[in-house]
């Protein structure tokens, strides 16, 4: 699929306008990549300035989702969108609800980073928060990118790294809950590491999503709830 | 062998043609009412039909897209010989009804046509009464008992679901209808005859968005009982009423396949620029 697919339409206006979906698209996720980023950072610093914020920009990130999606709706309607241009559509819509979520497990974070720093924080490292977060945040760069340059192998990629974060994911629950158990006055604090770690976790679902979608646009495929041989098979074939 | 079995299995089209394989084993399944065969015609020098090879499934929905010149009209023509009376139309290639080939020497074309009827795109009654346009393909044919006539009268405009609104007048001038109503009182008239298959050649290009919905509507109790071939400029009409869409572009069969792959996933990038309107 070419990259400036939606851009020899014999309408100029439509043209415009898929290229304006995608692109406001493109931007929200980079407002999204920043808030998911900026939670971790709060987390990792005890930085309730920084938490609120986060916490408070969520709200420009679910206006955007409404206005983006709207957007679309206009589209359909006066456009009847067809192959390549309808599954554009119908894969923008559908992540801008990734991306709302993901915004929304970001401010999630920003507020268990609040609660663990007036709790004074644990006398622990939050390692598995900064390495997760790492990776997921390296997901939602990927996914966004992907989607830009309608690159499904890349897409792939992500939905691959997914069941690594999964991994993860269980290996640090373990070890949290072995701390707890040794130490069970710091049970409170490290809840807020864990729903951060869960948030976390489920941004990675949302990317896994977004490569979905991605691989959907381009191979005219839907690979949701399929296993990854399956989706590499679509990829590849 | 393997050739042989994979002609077999798709009804002798090639895998060329047919593109994705989800079309193929869609159109596995069907009964097959017509297979076009190497199809050429040549208008004079001119040839406007290439090779083409293609099957219409048995009461289903087929359209046919493309740009205009590209055939799709001709092709459809080509189904009950209309291009017999055009001079200097010269045709290679055959088209196959149940496995009879309709332009072999021994077919009569008037049976032909009364099996395979023709709706065009301007509604076309005779300048007669309601009832006699739908009575009159059974008067040629020299049915004239009036049990016989009400009842094939009633049975078609029902069919046609103009029934209820013409009951009370059917004596009256067909050309006093609106146009949505002529064109349902044609398709009314054609399949007074109980035709086999149903061209259908632009059939709601002519009419108001309301009368186009009633076609439509139309076209899809008719697919119970007949076999239907649409062509038209209408692409949103074809993917809300066809099972199966052929795309033509200059002469040439280009994709033709399932509905709802062509319209949301097509193989070929001609079908997707025509669908997306892209200039190709």
């Amino acid at each position: 699929m070419e990259k400036d697919i939606h851009s020899h339409h014999i309408s100029q206006q439509f043209n415009a306008e898929l290229d304006d979906a995608k692109t406001r698209m493109l931007e929200m996720g980079g407002l999204v990549e920043k808030q998911v980023r900026d939670a971790i950072s709060a987390f990792m610093n005890l930085d309730s300035g920084l938490a609120e914020e986060v916490a408070r920009r969520d709200n420009k990130v679910n206006n955007l989702e409404v206005e983006i999606d709207e957007e679309c709706t206009l589209i359909l309607a006066r456009r009847q969108p067809a192959a390549s241009d309808l599954r554009l559509v119908l894969a923008i819509s559908k992540t801008l609800n990734d991306l709302e979520r993901m915004g929304d497990e970001a401010s999630k974070i920003a507020k268990h980073s609040i609660a663990l720093a007036n709790e004074g924080g644990v006398s622990r490292s939050y390692l598995e928060i900064r390495h997760i977060g790492d990776h997921v945040g390296s997901m939602v760069r990927d996914a966004l990118d992907a989607f830009a340059r309608f690159d499904s192998p890349l897409a792939l990629r992500v939905a691959q790294e997914d069941k690594a974060v999964d991994t993860e994911y269980g290996t640090a629950m373990r070890s949290l809950v072995t701390y707890m158990i040794e130490d069970p006055r710091s049970i409170g604090s490290i809840l807020n590491i864990m729903w951060s770690l869960r948030s976390l976790e489920r941004i990675g679902d949302h990317a896994r999503n977004i490569a979905e979608h991605v691989i959907y646009l381009v191979e005219g495929k839907d690979v949701r709830h399929a296993a990854l041989e399956e989706m590499e098979a679509e990829v590849k074939g | 062998m393997s050739t042989d079995t994979t002609q077999a299995r798709t009804h002798g089209i090639k895998m060329d043609a047919l593109g994705r394989g989800t079309a193929v084993n869609k159109l596995e399944k069907e009964d097959i009412a017509l297979t076009v065969d190497d199809l050429s015609l040549y208008y004079g020098e001119k040839q406007a039909l290439h090779n083409v090879n293609m099957v219409i499934p048995r009461k289903r929905v087929t359209a046919f897209i493309g740009p205009s010149g590209c055939g799709k009209s001709t092709l459809l023509r080509c189904f009950n010989r209309m291009n017999d009376l055009v001079d200097g139309c010269r045709i290679e290639g055959q088209i196959k009804l149940d496995g009879h080939n309709i332009y072999d020497k021994s077919v009569d074309a008037a049976a032909l046509r009364r099996n395979v009827g023709m709706v065009f795109q301007k509604p076309n009654p005779f300048p007669k009464s309601i009832y006699e346009n739908v009575a009159y393909g059974l008067r040629i044919q020299g049915i004239n008992k009036k049990r016989v006539l009400d009842e094939v009268v009633e049975r078609s405009l029902r069919g046609a679901a103009l029934w209820d609104e013409v009951k009370d007048r059917l004596q009256d001038n067909a050309l006093g209808m609106s146009g949505g109503q002529q064109q349902r009182l044609v398709i009314a008239r054609t399949i007074a005859v109980e035709p086999e298959v149903l061209l259908l050649d632009e059939p709601a290009s002519a009419l108001d968005p309301i009368s186009t919905l009633k076609i439509e509507e139309l076209i899809y109790e008719l697919k119970s009982k007949y076999t239907i071939v649409i062509v038209t400029h209408n692409m949103q009409q074809a993917a809300r009423v066809s099972d199966y869409t052929a795309f033509m572009y200059m002469g040439k069969l280009i994709e033709f396949g399932d509905t709802d792959t062509l319209f949301t996933n097509p193989s070929r990038k001609q079908t997707e620029d025509y669908i997306t309107g892209r200039y190709g």
